[in-house]
């Protein structure tokens, strides 16, 4: 008892009393938190990834294998990814407090990656190592407003968000309005997880401008969400896991990222690009503090900047490729593929499509916290 | 749960010095309270110091701990719903569960004869596969367009809209499904033990076999009942796993909101309904215990 008593007395003595007076601040820097690079002696990399995000063939990985073949680094592939509120929970109290994930390249989109970066969670890339990524990043990601010099992030692909429906179970859908109120639609409509995909469209519906709004534009958006989920139109709110309820009919339209749809290459379940617009986003590989590998995951960053991967990879994934070259080296592999939109969207495409407001932290946690009450019933 | 009956053993050898005794007794309790203290009081006083952190804090800048006691009435009174909620599906299953198994119990206890062994490993069964995985698999059975919902729409009395997927019937079956085990394995240890000839001789003073159940096995099997139920009610009150892949926005439970205000950030708010909710578990523990009248549990 009494050294059960003075084990606890130490175990108490470290978190729990500084627990006690309050947190401090998890923001970290390159100098606070130093990160040691073994990618010389140890050829391995874990990268994480959301899921049907990269070609695959029966069970193996054709672009990710020829990476090993040519460079040696063993790569562990995780599709871990299904939510960035979610992995963001799941991976704060480490990065807060300078500790390793356990992962070298992590996948986020724009504004949590932005936030991971403002947070000094992020190493900063060696762009020598990246020329491929130089040379051929397209113009419209070179500069977001979160990594104005894409010091700490590459894209690996772009996409939109949009609405898709099973056309065994229900008629045409054709807009984000009509799929919150159609009766015959009750109870089997999803939503996503996602705080700014869900509220560009709400904002939308609401007449307000996604990229542009007040507050009170806000707010009347979350009290449409609220009536909506009130009324039962909504069966869910989900993850990249929307897929599965789609394909079974579970549910009948639901909010959907466009290579999904597209990629499951199923004909009664067609991508619709609602009345009210598409959202667009990219998904950023970044290497979080702490992670050994560095310089490992510049190669297969750069190695997924050449433009005949980039070009292999898009034809399994359909998501919006980033690589300039690429849609050439498509015409080697699947000419049908060179004029679609969703691939390599026209500059008059891209002009109808819409991101979303910078939101500043505490705001950005304010409407987190709203979306998620209001998604919540 | 279990009795612990002190044997005498006749011819045991002369008992050690008191001191070595008490201090073997000690040295017994030490990896117990060593893990209670580690993986129990500590993480209790954290959570309940970060219910008290000013709310106006972030978790990237930092939070103060300002002994905000208002956390709790905000966060009751915020998600007043789900907490309710909670309570009736955990209630609704506890009684599902001993529908379902006390006669399971009492049949494996009592009837099974050489079955026995079988019985008790299909009951035990589920558990070599993992609870998220069973919980997946009932998303794919009460699915829309399965065979189950199929069946029940092709039945007269039933509409063609009927869903089970994403209702609270769903959630409630799988947190029935997944607590009946903790449910009947300690019903049937307290079953197990009844001593026989006690039934024999209320049947020898003309007692019914209803009323010999009623009177002899019923009484005798409470401590398992009370168990049973505090081993499905708890848990089934806390989960969230049920209501995340059966359940809708409209089944949600606190569980599920604890965990989103934790993905959210807002820490004080998760911690201050993590407080609250285990506080009214105990409370209303703590009363059903007292009610029930089993000093054996205790």
């Amino acid at each position: 008892m009494l050294q059960g008593a003075g084990l606890s007395a130490l175990a108490l003595g470290s978190p729990t009393l500084l627990s006690a007076c309050g947190t401090e601040s998890q923001v970290q820097s390159s100098d606070s938190c130093k990160s040691t690079d073994k990618s010389e002696e140890e050829k391995v990399l874990v990268f994480s990834n959301w899921p049907e995000y990269i070609d695959v063939q029966g069970k193996r990985m054709p672009t990710l294998e020829q990476f090993e073949t040519e460079t040696g680094i063993e790569v562990t592939y995780n599709t871990d990814i299904n939510d960035n509120a979610e992995f963001f929970g799941k991976v704060k109290d480490q990065l807060g407090s300078c500790e390793p994930i356990g992962r070298d390249i992590i996948t986020m989109t724009d504004s949590t990656a932005g936030r991971m970066i403002a947070l000094g969670w992020m190493q900063e890339l060696d762009k020598d190592n990246l020329p491929n990524v130089e040379a051929n990043l397209i113009d419209g990601l070179r500069s977001p407003s979160w990594d104005p010099e894409r010091e700490y992030s590459v894209p690996w692909q772009s996409g939109l968000t949009g609405i898709a429906y099973n056309a065994d179970v229900t008629g045409e859908v054709t807009s984000f309005e009509e799929m919150l109120t159609r009766s015959d639609l009750k109870g089997k409509v999803g939503l996503l997880t996602e705080m700014e995909d869900t509220m560009a469209f709400m904002l939308a519906i609401e007449g307000a401008d996604p990229e542009d709004f007040t507050e009170d534009e806000w707010q009347a958006a979350i009290a449409r969400l609220e009536e909506v989920v009130a009324s039962g139109q909504v069966r869910r709110f989900t993850g990249n896991d929307y897929i599965r309820d789609l394909k079974s009919g579970n549910l009948a339209a639901c909010m959907a990222w466009s290579g999904d749809i597209a990629a499951a290459e199923d004909p009664k379940i067609p991508f619709v690009q609602p009345e009210e617009g598409l959202n667009i986003w990219s998904d950023n590989m970044m290497v979080p503090n702490k992670a050994d590998h560095k310089a490992n995951a510049e190669a297969l960053m750069n190695y997924y900047y050449d433009p005949v991967v980039a070009a292999t990879l898009a034809a399994w994934v359909w998501y919006i490729c980033p690589v300039e070259g690429a849609r050439e080296e498509m015409e080697k592999i699947d000419p049908s593929l060179v004029d679609n939109n969703l691939i390599f969207p026209s500059e008059e495409f891209l002009a109808t499509t819409r991101d979303f407001m910078v939101l500043d932290e505490k705001t950005r946690q304010q409407y987190e916290s709203d979306f998620r009450q209001a998604s919540g019933g | 749960m279990a009795h612990v009956v002190p044997t005498e053993i006749p011819d045991a050898p002369p008992a050690p010095e008191q001191q070595r005794r008490g201090l073997a007794g000690y040295l017994l309790l030490t990896p117990g309270s060593l893990w209670l203290a580690v993986f129990f009081i500590v993480p209790t006083v954290s959570l309940v110091a970060t219910s008290l952190y000013d709310p106006s804090g972030s978790l990237e800048f930092g939070y103060q701990m300002t002994g905000h006691v208002q956390n709790y009435p905000h966060a009751i009174a915020e998600y007043w719903d789900p907490i309710v909620r909670s309570l009736q599906y955990a209630l609704i299953a506890t009684v599902a569960c001993m529908i379902l198994g006390y006669p399971l119990a009492y049949a494996i206890a009592f009837k099974a004869g050489r079955y026995k062994t079988i019985l008790l490993v299909a009951v035990i069964a589920p558990f070599f596969t993992s609870f998220l995985v069973r919980t997946l698999a009932w998303q794919y059975l009460l699915g829309d367009n399965e065979w189950v919902v199929t069946f029940l729409r092709w039945l007269p009395f039933t509409g063609a809209e009927l869903q089970l997927i994403n209702t609270p019937v769903a959630v409630v079956a799988g947190l029935t499904y997944n607590f009946l085990p903790f449910f009947v394995l300690p019903l049937y240890a307290s079953l197990e033990k009844i001593d026989h000839r006690l039934l024999e001789a209320a049947g020898d003073l003309y007692a019914s076999p209803f009323r010999g159940f009623l009177k002899v096995t019923l009484p005798l099997s409470m401590p398992g009942v009370v168990a049973g139920t505090l081993l499905t009610f708890i848990p089934a009150a806390g989960d969230y796993i049920n209501d995340e892949l059966l359940g809708s926005p409209k089944t949600r439970m606190v569980g599920n909101e604890i965990q989103s205000l934790f993905y959210a950030g807002d820490y004080p708010t998760a911690s201050a309904l993590s407080v609250a909710l285990m506080v009214t578990i105990v409370l209303l523990v703590a009363v059903y215990v007292w009610r029930a009248g089993t000093d054996e549990l205790v």
